[in-house]
């Protein structure tokens, strides 16, 4: 892949072209969506398709003595019954980062839910019918659930044989990563300090629950490779897994996005992709398989629960001086993105404040705990629940309003972090914090109706009737937070756009191909707004994202926007000028302003920055072929952490968000309402304000449900999942989430592609701990656990 | 066992229906229409909901012997000439963004809206009461209560 880096703003065309980016356009996939005429990856269907399903482990942690498969295979209408002696190549793990996880269980189980085989049927129940009729002889070994038990003395060690080199670094082989961030002096700071205030905090273990099983279709080919229709977030770093697991070439594993029903980084491990594969390959059949919610709830990795350990140091008039921290992170039986979210979790500890002499550390465990990797806010979020509580605890410590302390200490541009990085583009922590408490609060009592009766639907408990408004108190909280946008440390991040330009009956039409995956965020749209605005044309077509383009990188990190819309923008503006080349070559001897003007395209005509009109684009590439270019994009470089002291150039670009809680808590019964959620985030440029506002308030959302329902338990006696289903996993309903206001601002990053700051995540970080203020606020009690259970209120 | 019902105005029949399958299952991997989505398969997100004579029901807890010689509605069966009001108003209001949730949702507010008939508008209590059996988890709901308004005030519009 050649070189290609950023491209200099004065490369974007001056012109407004309707339809281009900053307007609200409509999303492209919308009418099929709401006809349900949208093919998500569930929906996939191929004549003479057989079904797969997989076994999955009861057992957290066991050795597999025994197995046998011949009853499965006896049943009828089973095609194929594969286990661990079934996988075809000497490969036989995958991961994101270290290649740990056995596509099928190598002897040993390490988790519950973990694949142990494979069936394909004609019917899905009779998948599941052949698949409870493999016969597994287990003997059971010691748990791993927590730091004490996985760095004990004689802890079985889980990855004995792990070859990452990264071992060397750590304390202990159950430690997946650890990075320490040590710069200034702490224990000197600490002397200046008039007040030290300690805290300990638990998060709890998120699911992303998107919506959209995981699912797909692998069709075998006649060369012997396979095609794969999947919902996934990065088909390449997809196909790069699978295929050394099948033995196969890449070019032979051929990836195609289908629809996808939310990801928020639970796509971003591979889940049902290798198993329909080798199902589809072993029997020469399309092989469908769709996880039914329990079984999604072991299909994909979670967000890693913490414990986190704060000291921070104030001084009397409220600045802070210093800050020590620990956080722990459960990364649960393999490594998934471990390593990465420690990397954040670490360097962004400290949040949106200037603290210069600090003393961290973050670590991420090996455990026999659901593996825990990519969910949006990706390590930030559990640090951000636990420094703002800290920043409430040292305000209250000093006698400060809490948001007055925060912008005391809020970071600005020119702010360095504990990596000793410098923040070189707007951060508007103080402002989002201002713009959220300028809001007018909703009304006291806001579930009384006219005539003063209660409306039971606004109260804590709401249609339960459990209160008429008796024992409820009300309460408001703050928090801000600080996300990295893009991937870190290093990591060669980059994205590939295709942009073709010709004239179709006349009509000039721009066909945009990457390999990003839409996952609803609204890439798509923004890409198509892009290309909009780069070429002045109308009509846009964006081809289906598969492998046959180079690598978009994944859809998270809060990055497909900047990366792909930076890379759809390289490609236009490549196309541009070879457009503008044809038409100097072709008509050129017909108006000197060609050769001398500076030129646009607008309107689907080519024009001079004066706005005269040279030509139809038409008329440019009527009887030409058509102009095709694809090129990559890249952000400016990061660099590693250094190992020892968390030092460097770590980051890319941060985006900043902030919350305003308002509840109402029903102290008898320990019931919470969110009765307001408000937020300000900078997007530095709005492509598509409607999609921004929505990310911000889906963010939020998510963010709201960790605080006071979502959590994934493990029983830490069995290390078995207690509630795998939306039944005891609890979302929020439309009924648990309330108005969600949001403020966006605008203040471009100079080394952006338009400005733009990736909007996904940040809304996620700050609105847990805003409701946490907010809930403390109301019930005066310390809570340092999300989520915040009745029994936490009650004291029951 | 072969089942036939009415879908969407149109009878249907499948063959070879085993007893455990449900109307979900049958819709979409027999019938054809996969508008219904399989979110949880237990009753629990709504994304299946269709109407059974015209009641909304979660497709993936009725039996699909259960719908025998039944009129099923599901979302492919909203449309008519062109998008219905709330079908419209889902899209214009930025409602929709990964989608999955939408068919169940635009079945369940068709179902809210034709019991609060124009010129009354549901509040947005109603909205909330009458929505609360699906869950969204992309947009944190606030566009979908603008997608639910808008539809209610264009009615009004005649639109
Ligand atoms: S799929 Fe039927 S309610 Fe969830
Ligand atoms: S839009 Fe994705 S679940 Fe509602």
């Amino acid at each position: 892949m050649s070189d290609v880096t950023r491209i200099p703003t004065s490369l974007t065309q001056g012109s407004q072209t309707a339809g281009g980016i900053g307007e609200s356009k409509l999303r492209p996939d919308g009418t099929l969506k709401v006809t349900g005429e949208f093919a998500y990856s569930s929906d996939l269907w191929h004549e003479d398709m057989v079904w797969g399903h997989t076994l999955r482990s009861p057992y957290a942690h066991a050795e597999i003595v025994a197995v046998d498969t011949s009853a499965a295979l006896a049943q009828a209408g089973v095609y194929a019954v594969l286990t661990y002696d079934d996988l075809p190549a000497a490969q036989k793990n995958y991961g994101l980062e270290i290649a740990d996880t056995p596509a099928l269980a190598a002897g040993r189980v390490r988790h519950h839910g973990e694949p142990v085989a494979l069936v394909a049927a004609d019917h899905p129940e009779t998948a599941r019918r052949a698949a409870a009729k493999i016969r597994i002889e287990w003997r059971e070994l010691p748990l791993v659930t927590d730091e004490e038990s996985a760095l004990a003395p004689g802890a079985p060690v889980l990855h004995p044989d792990r070859a990452d080199g990264h071992a060397r670094h750590v304390p202990h082989p159950n430690i997946v990563h650890r990075q320490p961030v040590v710069r200034g002096d702490a224990a000197a700071a600490a002397r200046r300090a008039d007040h030290i205030v300690t805290g300990e905090y638990e998060f709890g273990m998120q699911d992303q629950a998107f919506l959209g099983p995981e699912s797909g279709l692998a069709v075998p080919a006649e060369d012997g490779g396979v095609d794969l229709y999947v919902a996934t977030q990065w088909l390449h770093a997809d196909r790069r897994q699978i295929a050394p697991v099948l033995g196969l070439p890449e070019e032979k594993v051929r990836m195609t996005l289908s629809g996808v029903g939310g990801a928020f980084g639970g796509r971003e491990d591979l889940s049902m992709q290798i198993h329909a594969c080798l199902l589809a390959l072993r029997t020469g059949k399309p092989v469908k398989m769709v996880y039914d919610r329990f079984e999604s709830f072991f299909g994909h990795v979670h967000r890693h629960p913490a414990r986190i350990r704060y000291e921070h140091g104030v001084t009397a008039e409220g600045r802070i001086t210093h800050a020590r921290c620990r956080i722990v992170l459960d990364g649960g039986a393999y490594a998934s993105s471990t390593p990465a979210v420690v990397g954040n979790a670490a360097s962004l500890s400290m949040g949106p404040y200037v603290v210069e002499d600090v003393e961290i550390e973050a670590v991420g465990l090996y455990t026999n705990n659901p593996p825990c990797g990519a969910m949006r806010g990706f390590g930030a979020v559990q640090a951000c629940f636990a420094y703002e509580a800290q920043m409430d605890r040292l305000a209250a410590a000093v006698g400060m309003d809490p948001v007055a302390f925060r912008q005391l200490n809020a970071m600005s541009q020119g702010s360095r972090l504990p990596t000793g990085q410098q923040v070189d583009s707007p951060a508007p922590v103080a402002e989002i914090l201002r713009r959220v408490q300028a809001r007018p609060l909703p009304p006291e009592r806001q579930w009384e109706s006219a005539g003063g009766a209660a409306d039971v639907r606004a109260l804590p408990g709401g249609l339960s009737n459990t209160t008429h408004g008796e024992g409820v108190v009300r309460g408001v909280g703050y928090a801000v937070g600080i996300k990295n946008v893009g991937f870190s440390e290093g990591f060669d991040d980059f994205s590939t756009a295709r942009v073709r330009l010709e004239a179709v009956g006349g009509e000039p039409v721009v066909t945009v191909h990457t390999a990003a995956a839409e996952v609803g965020q609204g890439g798509i749209t923004v890409q198509a707004q892009i290309a909009r605005t780069e070429l002045g044309v109308a009509r846009v077509v964006i081809a289906p994202a598969d492998t046959r383009v180079g690598s978009a990188g994944s859809t998270s990190a809060s990055r497909q926007t900047y990366m792909t819309g930076g890379a759809v923008r390289n490609a236009c503006a490549a196309v541009r000028e070879q457009v503008l080349a044809l038409g100097r070559r072709k008509l050129g001897t017909y108006h000197p302003a060609w050769a001398t003007a500076e030129l646009l395209l607008e309107g689907g005509k080519v024009v001079t920055d004066g706005g005269e009109v040279l030509a139809a684009l038409a008329d440019v590439l009527d009887g030409e072929p058509a102009v095709d270019v694809e090129l990559p994009f890249r952000h400016r470089p990061t660099e590693p952490f250094d190992i020892e002291t968390g030092q460097g150039f770590g980051h890319v670009q941060y985006s900043f968000a902030a919350h305003r809680a308002v509840v109402e808590v029903d102290t008898e019964l320990g019931l919470v309402k969110v009765v307001e959620l408000a937020c300000a985030q900078d997007v530095g440029k709005a492509l598509n304000p409607l999609s921004v506002v929505g990310q911000i308030q889906g963010g939020t959302t998510q963010g709201l449900g960790v605080a006071v329902m979502e959590e994934i338990v493990v029983d830490p006696a069995t290390g078995r999942v207690r509630n795998p289903s939306f039944t005891d996993y609890l979302i929020p309903t439309i009924l648990d989430t309330p108005a969600i206001p949001v403020d966006v601002l605008e203040l471009a990053d100079p080394h952006a592609p338009y400005g733009l700051r990736g909007v996904g995540e940040a809304s996620t970080l700050s609105a847990t701990p805003a409701v946490l203020a907010a809930i403390r606020q109301a019930t005066g009690l310390a809570l340092t656990k999300a989520p915040v259970r009745p029994e936490h209120l009650t004291g029951t | 066992m072969r089942v036939t019902f009415t879908v969407n105005g149109r009878e249907q029949q499948a063959d070879d229906v085993w007893e455990g399958e449900s109307l979900l299952y049958v819709l979409r991997e027999r019938m054809g229409l996969p508008g219904s989505k399989n979110a949880c398969e237990q009753g629990e997100c709504g994304s299946c909901t269709v109407r059974l004579d015209g009641v909304p029901v979660c497709a993936c807890l009725v039996a699909a012997g259960q719908a025998e010689g039944r009129e099923v509605v599901t979302v492919e069966g909203l449309a008519g000439d062109g998008l219905s009001a709330v079908q419209q108003a889902f899209v214009d209001a930025g409602a929709v963004q990964c989608g999955f949730c939408t068919p169940g949702l635009l079945v369940a507010a068709d179902d809210l809206l034709e019991r609060c008939p124009w010129p009354m508008s549901p509040s947005d209590a109603d909205i909330r009461e009458g929505l609360s059996g699906n869950l969204c988890r992309c947009t944190g709901y606030e566009k979908i209560l603008d997608a639910v308004r808008l539809a209610a005030a264009r009615r009004g519009e005649g639109a």
